[in-house]
């Protein structure tokens, strides 16, 4: 099979194989932090992302309202009378839409990349691991969902089962895990031809604990920079559904107030792209942190 | 791998609860359960789930896809009626995003440090971060509203006389914004990716020997470089086919475009069990179909795979 170029973090065992320049570290984490800290689009990245967690964190505390109450005149322009992002169709206020917005989008985006790399990662490493039959078998059942329309399929789940943030997030997870499963499964296959692998086998070591605790972890570095991705393509995945009515009513999302207010683009344009830089601001935090990560974790490649 | 999805559609939507009989009775305001058992009967709902189940594969395999519920028309003709508006959509939006992401690629690598290197990178983040529906609603509100040089929604004019070269003109000018929004995505993805892959390449051997046999940049950057290069911007294209298939799904809607996307939407909302599970049968295997194309693809850039097949 396709043998992957050895790129991965100095500190972890087995780096030496390929490698000419081993350098050692003293800590690594630290180490890690520094470089990630050097990237400052990386920096940007995570102080909006950790700016829109505390929003959806003290919603309540910031804006004791009710984001779906009627507060003033429909389609009030922004900054005019007080309402800073202005109101939408049937008058509710923008801004206090968008923070509690906030909220459903990372609850079912974060859970949503949650459950998709659990099952990527769950099956990848089996395939990887194992090969033979139990890869023959795991990788038809991911071309299967390769195979058909991850919105179209998700959008099917959730008409079919009852419209919560709950479902959204587990059809969300179970479009989405076909790449990071491909990815874990291309990492197993290489960790476990390396000497350290052999090791642990020779000494007695069973496969769970081989698994979990000698190649998962050597593996994670690819798998974080893509857990990254997968929270950005999740939140965008949660925009598309509730954008399209197929999430649950009773709670706001940004894509929610893109669908109400679509018919009115023409008239009372902020309705719709408020919203929108909303979710383009944190998906594009999540992929600057995504990006940053990457690059921390492979200092050699930053000079290009 | 086409059966198990037509298993798998029909066991998923069979866990649908109520059926045609409630959807039926539902829109005439009530029947009786004499008339509901009728209904179940004419649809074969009253037998076993085997039986259903192997009644419907059969079928399926004769290229008879059921009626739907709320047209009572056979699927098939009401999807091969939606196709041709969606494979425009699509194919239009994937051609033009291979087409100027790689020539992107290509530019930025020739100077990977100069400012369009850097524009490459950025237009690359914002297109995976924007959403489809909102890049589509910016470009309204500009074309639109703003600019007034562009329709709204819809395929064609319908004042417009079918099949004159006006129709065509029509079609194109409805297509225009549709397409930018759908390729939008896809064209960031690809530039960033064909950048990374032709910069690759340039640093291999062979472009060296290209180089000391004294051909020009030219011929090296587009003989040499980018055949080689384009490998991966096809690979990843084929694989996110399904993809820019759920992407038309929004665009279609958005614009009320005439096709598959706009069908499949309301046909989830209308409970149109049939034509459902027709749909998701076709896409997969138009992505089927696409795997194949791209595979087709791979041996005529390079002849490599071509030797090792027949080897």
């Amino acid at each position: 099979m396709t043998e992957y170029p050895t790129t991965k973090p100095d500190s972890a065992p087995g780096a030496s194989e390929g490698s000419s320049e081993v350098v050692h570290i003293e800590r690594p984490v630290v180490e890690f932090l520094r470089m990630y800290m050097r990237n400052w689009s990386a920096v940007v990245g995570l102080l909006v992302f950790t700016a829109i967690i505390l929003a959806a964190l003290f919603a309540p505390v910031i804006l004791a309202v009710d984001p779906f109450e009627m507060v003033w005149m429909p389609f009030t322009p922004p900054g005019q009378d007080g309402y800073v992002l202005g109101t939408d169709n049937l008058g509710r206020d923008m801004l206090t839409a968008i923070v509690y917005g906030a909220r459903a989008t990372l609850v079912v985006g974060g859970s949503a990349a949650a459950l998709t790399i659990f099952i990527g990662i769950t099956i990848g490493s089996l395939a990887g691991y194992y090969r033979g039959w139990v890869d023959e078998v795991l990788m038809r059942i991911t071309e299967f969902f390769q195979v058909l329309p991850p919105l179209l399929l998700a959008m099917v789940l959730v008409a079919l089962f009852e419209p919560t943030l709950t479902t959204v997030a587990i059809a969300i997870g179970v479009v989405t895990w076909t790449g990071v499963a491909r990815l874990a499964r291309a990492e197993f296959m290489r960790i476990r031809e390396l000497e350290f692998v052999k090791a642990a086998r020779s000494i007695g070591s069973r496969d769970r604990r081989i698994i979990w605790r000698v190649i998962l972890p050597n593996a994670l570095p690819p798998l974080i920079v893509n857990a990254a991705l997968t929270v950005g393509v999740a939140i965008l995945f949660e925009a598309a559904l509730s954008f399209l009515g197929l999430s649950d009513p009773n709670v706001m999302s940004w894509g929610k107030l893109i669908g109400d207010n679509r018919d009115y683009l023409l008239d009372a344009p902020w309705t719709v792209t408020v919203p929108g830089v909303a979710i383009f601001l944190t998906v594009l935090a999540v992929s600057l942190i995504g990006d940053g990560l990457n690059d921390a974790f492979n200092p050699r490649l930053r000079e290009r | 791998m086409l059966l198990a999805v037509i298993i798998f559609n029909f066991i998923l939507l069979s866990l649908v609860p109520g059926d045609i009989a409630d959807t039926l009775a539902g829109e005439s305001g009530g029947a009786s359960q004499e008339v509901m058992d009728d209904i179940r009967r004419t649809y074969g709902l009253d037998r076993p789930f085997h039986i259903q189940l192997a009644t419907y594969v059969g079928k399926v395999l004769q290229g008879d896809l059921g009626t739907s519920y709320y047209f009572n028309l056979p699927v098939t003709e009401l999807i091969l009626g939606r196709v041709a508006p969606t494979l425009l959509l699509v194919v239009t939006a994937l051609v033009l995003a291979i087409l100027i992401g790689t020539l992107f690629g290509v530019i930025a690598s020739r100077k990977p440090n100069k400012l369009f290197s850097h524009f490459v990178t950025v237009l690359a983040l914002v297109g995976f971060s924007a959403p489809v529906f909102w890049t589509a609603f910016l470009l309204i509100v500009l074309f639109v509203a703003m600019l007034e040089i562009m329709p709204l929604s819809g395929l064609v004019d319908p004042t417009t006389p079918r099949g004159t070269l006006a129709w065509y003109l029509d079609v194109l000018h409805h297509l225009f914004l549709p397409v930018l929004s759908l390729s939008s995505i896809y064209l960031a993805a690809y530039s960033r990716l064909a950048r990374a892959s032709m910069m690759d390449v340039l640093g291999s051997d062979y472009i060296r020997t290209a180089r000391a046999k004294g051909l020009g940049e030219t011929t090296v950057t587009y003989k040499h470089a980018l055949r080689n290069a384009v490998i991966p911007v096809i690979t990843i294209a084929g694989l996110q086919f399904s993809h820019i298939f759920s992407g038309a799904v929004v665009v279609e809607t958005v614009f009320t475009w005439p096709g598959l996307g706009t069908l499949a939407f309301e046909s989830i909302l209308r409970g149109d069990t049939p034509t459902i599970m027709g749909i998701l049968f076709f896409s997969a295997m138009i992505v089927i179909i696409v795997n194949l194309l791209t595979d087709i693809a791979y041996r005529v850039v390079d002849p490599r795979i071509r030797s090792a097949r027949n080897a």
